[in-house]
């Protein structure tokens, strides 16, 4: 199979290039893009950089441009795929290395939307308690694994990447603002309620396309301004 | 102490409803202009004129002009800051614009209230 694959070092490559290789997938065992590209990196080229963890879908590590899509390496099938197989960073943020890129922008705005329950009332003795269906709602919310694919998906990101919150933070913005036991709904809200934070979003629903966790942050996004819209009126 | 939504800078929230409550009003004046030219094949001019010598249909006209107004600044507005990240660049074409849709406002006004 025929790869071909970003390459930039910046303390030796004046600019990025593209670099082919060809790997025998079967001999490998590869069925995985992750795993040739570990095959690669183990038998051909062992300075071609990337990140990756768990190898299964679940820490987000292995987020990157495949084909014209964004993806996990290690839960995208090479039979899925046609050939070259293009391999490039997450696109919209600044590489580091080969396919490692910064995330600090895409954390920066995490962040800032206060991923982490708040409740002004005194806390009970045991726990604060939910009922079946105040838990259903986070359903879809809960399982985003910060991967970046969505956000580095979208152009509005790109364009604005110190102001505009993105689909993965405007998704658990949501997931904290449907939660029964968060009392900062309001100012949740507030927080979002200037032109760029939230209403950058123009709704192409990149983000929904390429979600490795098949979830939907256009969804949870225009939740988030109907209940604003709520609260205004 | 408690945000409301209102309270802070909500700017996307009133300029995301003004486009949309504009579209609305754009597409219903739309709509209705193209039936009454179905329903009138043959129009002449006094027809024409008839139409629009009507307080009511002055009235809409303006509601529209300004709909279309309104939604062009938000949307340009957007296009601008997405696309455009000279400052001076952005604040001339922001100018030119708003100084235009000024222009064709009083400009609409006039011809509206010429007829």
């Amino acid at each position: 199979m025929r790869f071909s694959i970003y390459r930039y070092n910046p303390e030796t490559d004046k600019k990025p290039y593209m670099q082919d290789y060809d790997l025998d997938s079967e001999a490998n065992s590869c069925y995985m893009v992750l795993d040739a590209l570990l095959a690669i990196k183990n038998t051909m080229d062992d300075t071609l950089t990337l990140r990756r963890s768990c190898r299964e879908g679940v820490c987000g590590s292995d987020g990157m441009n495949i084909n014209g899509k964004n993806g996990l390496a290690c839960t995208t099938h090479l039979s899925s795929l046609k050939e070259p197989i293009i391999i490039r960073p997450l696109p919209g943020l600044p590489v580091i290395r080969d396919l490692v890129v910064d995330m600090t922008q895409f954390y920066q705005q995490y962040e800032k939307i206060k991923p982490y329950l708040q409740n002004s009332e005194p806390v009970p003795a045991k726990e604060r308690l939910q009922s079946p269906a105040e838990r259903a709602k986070l359903d879809g919310l809960y399982e985003c694994i910060l991967c970046a694919c969505c956000t580095s998906s979208c152009p509005s990101f790109w364009w604005n990447p110190d102001k505009f919150v993105g689909p993965a933070g405007l998704l658990q913005a949501y997931r904290f603002i449907a939660d029964s036991r968060d009392t900062e709904k309001s100012e949740r809200l507030a927080d979002l309620a200037d032109p760029f934070s939230l209403f950058r979003c123009r709704g192409i629903m990149n983000c929904v396309d390429v979600c490795p966790k098949g979830l939907n942050p256009t969804k949870a996004i225009n939740e988030i301004k109907e209940l604003m819209l709520e609260e205004a009126v | 102490m408690v945000k409301s939504v209102l309270g802070v800078n909500h700017q996307g929230l009133t300029d995301w409803l003004i486009q949309r409550v504009s579209a609305v009003i754009m597409m219903l004046y739309s709509v209705g202009l193209f039936a009454y030219l179905i329903m009138h094949p043959g129009l002449d001019y006094a027809e024409w004129h008839a139409l629009f010598s009507s307080k009511c249909m002055k009235l809409a006209t303006l509601l529209f002009i300004l709909s279309l107004l309104f939604h062009s600044w938000i949307g340009m507005w957007t296009v601008f800051t997405d696309y455009i990240k000279s400052f001076l660049l952005r604040l001339v074409l922001q100018v030119f614009l708003l100084l235009s849709l000024i222009v064709f406002f009083f400009a609409a006004l006039w011809i509206l209230w010429g007829v």
